[in-house]
């Protein structure tokens, strides 16, 4: 009960603290959304946008929502980063409140914010860009959710090992981008050679990419199961190892 | 003698290749301020965070108000309260919030009225402040704002008063003494041996990992120092001439009194020169503190 208490006041109070600092909004969650609207000016006047965004390689919807995903990510490490170096995680640890609550609240406070972006990208995608909306927008949050709940589990592996946070954002940067690049969003990861292949077979963003598509394509949730299951079980694996390597001070 | 609230026995801790404490064994009474004492790099904090349980030594027994903090460290977290050296909070988080949060951390019962506090730490005006707005002073107040809302039975305080002006130290210090007049021991580490002598009952020196003396800054400098100074001078304008005598015990100052009342010497100047902790510690170390 009281760890539940822990956990939803530090959440609330480091949702408070991520919203003074607008440059991190806007970079880490604003941007995505930016780019989705700048692109929706773009196809104004064209007669039928949504002929348009059929014949475009990617889908620009699950693109922004993976840079959703990854910005909070980003976000993750670099505050992990910044607290581990002023002593914070220390002094929170010096508390009653367990390991696993202090990490939660923050995945907590990610999550939320992935979903904020994601609606705001919906409600303005209504006005700007219709042809652009998830057919299904619960199913699709749904989906962004998982996805990036998995991804946020690296994001630990990744905040456990970046020496200071002056490293955190490029590091984090350097490794999540790429991702983006195997992950099935512009090129199928069939045609990719075996060994990038087997490589993007365990990145979480893969899966997370993979998800958003089928659930975009109408397909039910149980044609999912593995989808979901990759993801699940990468978000274990990523768990098992920061429990053993993350650093608190 | 009372049972102590806090036994540590030959306490050692390594760091890969560096053995950060290789043996400290002290004992801390309630209601006392304790002082552990040494230059920076002597393993006093690595042996705080032991005793705290945040830390687990690889040799010693430790037992804090009955609790052993390897074993019982979520146990021992409810009955503590702590403060890190150089320790920063979230940047923007407010002064009120921070307190609010801890204070929802631990159990209802035991948990201070946070206005209170605030107040008397001189941080109710600061209440909507951002934590990077505060001056040090601040910082370390809200700091021990949080180390006490739970109202702890033992405070941990490291390195409190370092890179404050003399001014803020003073507030400090005034603070920890009240924090004793309320019963909560405290444990504190220092490397001012003019803090520790003014505001700890004991000390506990530590040098190279280990402790090399215990006692009240008055019984060590009793025991290592037992020297005293008297200068004076007499004389007239322009023909003062200064007097310089030394010697040992507590009744130097007073036979030195007796015999110039005596003679019906005329002083200019009297003054009596004491040894202090500083000396102890060049004494028993070999060097001075900020070697």
């Amino acid at each position: 009960m009281r760890a539940l208490r822990g956990l939803l006041e530090l959440s609330w109070i480091e949702t408070k603290i991520f919203l003074r600092e607008p440059l991190g909004v806007i970079g880490s969650l604003g941007m995505p959304v930016l780019l989705f609207l700048i692109f929706g000016r773009m196809l104004r006047g064209v007669p039928r946008p949504s002929a348009v965004l059929a014949r475009l390689p990617f889908n620009i919807t699950i693109v922004s929502a993976l840079l959703i995903a990854l910005g909070s990510v980003q976000s993750l490490i670099a505050i992990m980063a910044i607290y581990r170096e002023g002593g914070i995680l220390k002094r929170l640890r010096a508390t009653p409140l367990s390991p696993v609550t202090i990490l939660g609240a923050h995945v907590l406070v990610k999550l939320a914010l992935t979903l904020a972006s994601l609606v705001l990208l919906i409600v303005a995608g209504k006005r700007v860009l219709p042809g652009a909306l998830p057919p299904n927008a619960v199913s699709f949050s749904v989906a962004v959710l998982l996805g990036t709940l998995s991804i946020l589990a690296l994001g630990f592996v990744l905040a456990s090992l970046v020496p200071t946070a002056r490293f955190a954002q490029p590091i984090s940067a350097a490794v999540l981008y790429p991702m983006i690049a195997l992950s099935g969003l512009f090129f199928p990861i069939s045609r990719l050679p075996a060994p990038l292949r087997a490589l993007a077979a365990v990145l979480p963003t893969t899966h997370a990419v993979s998800l958003m598509q089928g659930v975009w394509a109408g397909e039910g949730w149980s044609a999912q199961r593995t989808t979901v299951a990759a993801l699940a079980t990468i978000f274990a694996a990523c768990i098992a190892i920061s429990a053993r390597w993350f650093r608190w001070e | 003698m009372p049972a102590p609230v806090i036994s540590v026995r030959s306490l050692a801790k390594r760091y890969r290749k560096t053995l950060a404490v290789a043996d400290v064994s002290l004992d801390v009474y309630e209601g006392e301020i304790f002082g552990l004492i040494g230059p920076n790099g002597a393993g006093k904090t690595t042996t705080m965070e032991c005793i705290e349980g945040l830390r687990r030594p690889d040799a010693g027994t430790m037992s804090v108000l009955g609790l052993d903090p390897r074993r019982d460290a979520r146990r021992l977290r409810e009955r503590i309260g702590v403060q890190h050296q150089e320790a920063q909070l979230q940047k923007r988080i407010k002064v009120g919030e921070a307190v609010e949060l801890w204070a929802s951390l631990y159990d209802r019962a035991r948990v201070a009225d946070a206005d209170a506090l605030l107040e008397r730490l001189g941080l109710a005006a600061k209440r909507d402040a951002w934590f990077m707005t505060l001056s040090g002073g601040q910082k370390q107040r809200l700091f021990i704002a949080l180390a006490l809302i739970h109202q702890p039975e033992v405070v941990f305080l490291d390195e409190l008063t370092t890179g404050l002006d003399p001014q803020a130290r003073r507030a400090i210090w005034g603070l920890v003494r009240d924090i004793r007049a309320r019963g909560t021991t405290v444990f504190l580490t220092t490397h001012l041996m003019e803090e520790a002598e003014r505001l700890c009952d004991r000390v506990a020196i530590m040098e190279h990992g280990r402790t090399i003396e215990v006692g009240t800054p008055a019984e060590l400098v009793a025991r290592h120092c037992p020297e005293r100074r008297v200068v004076y001078s007499t004389g007239d304008d322009g023909a003062e001439e200064v007097h310089e005598l030394r010697g040992e015990g507590d009744d130097f100052v007073t036979d030195v009194i007796n015999r110039i009342a005596r003679d019906g010497t005329r002083v200019r100047r009297f003054r009596t020169e004491m040894p202090t902790l500083e000396d102890v510690f060049l004494k028993l170390t070999g060097h001075g503190i900020r070697d």
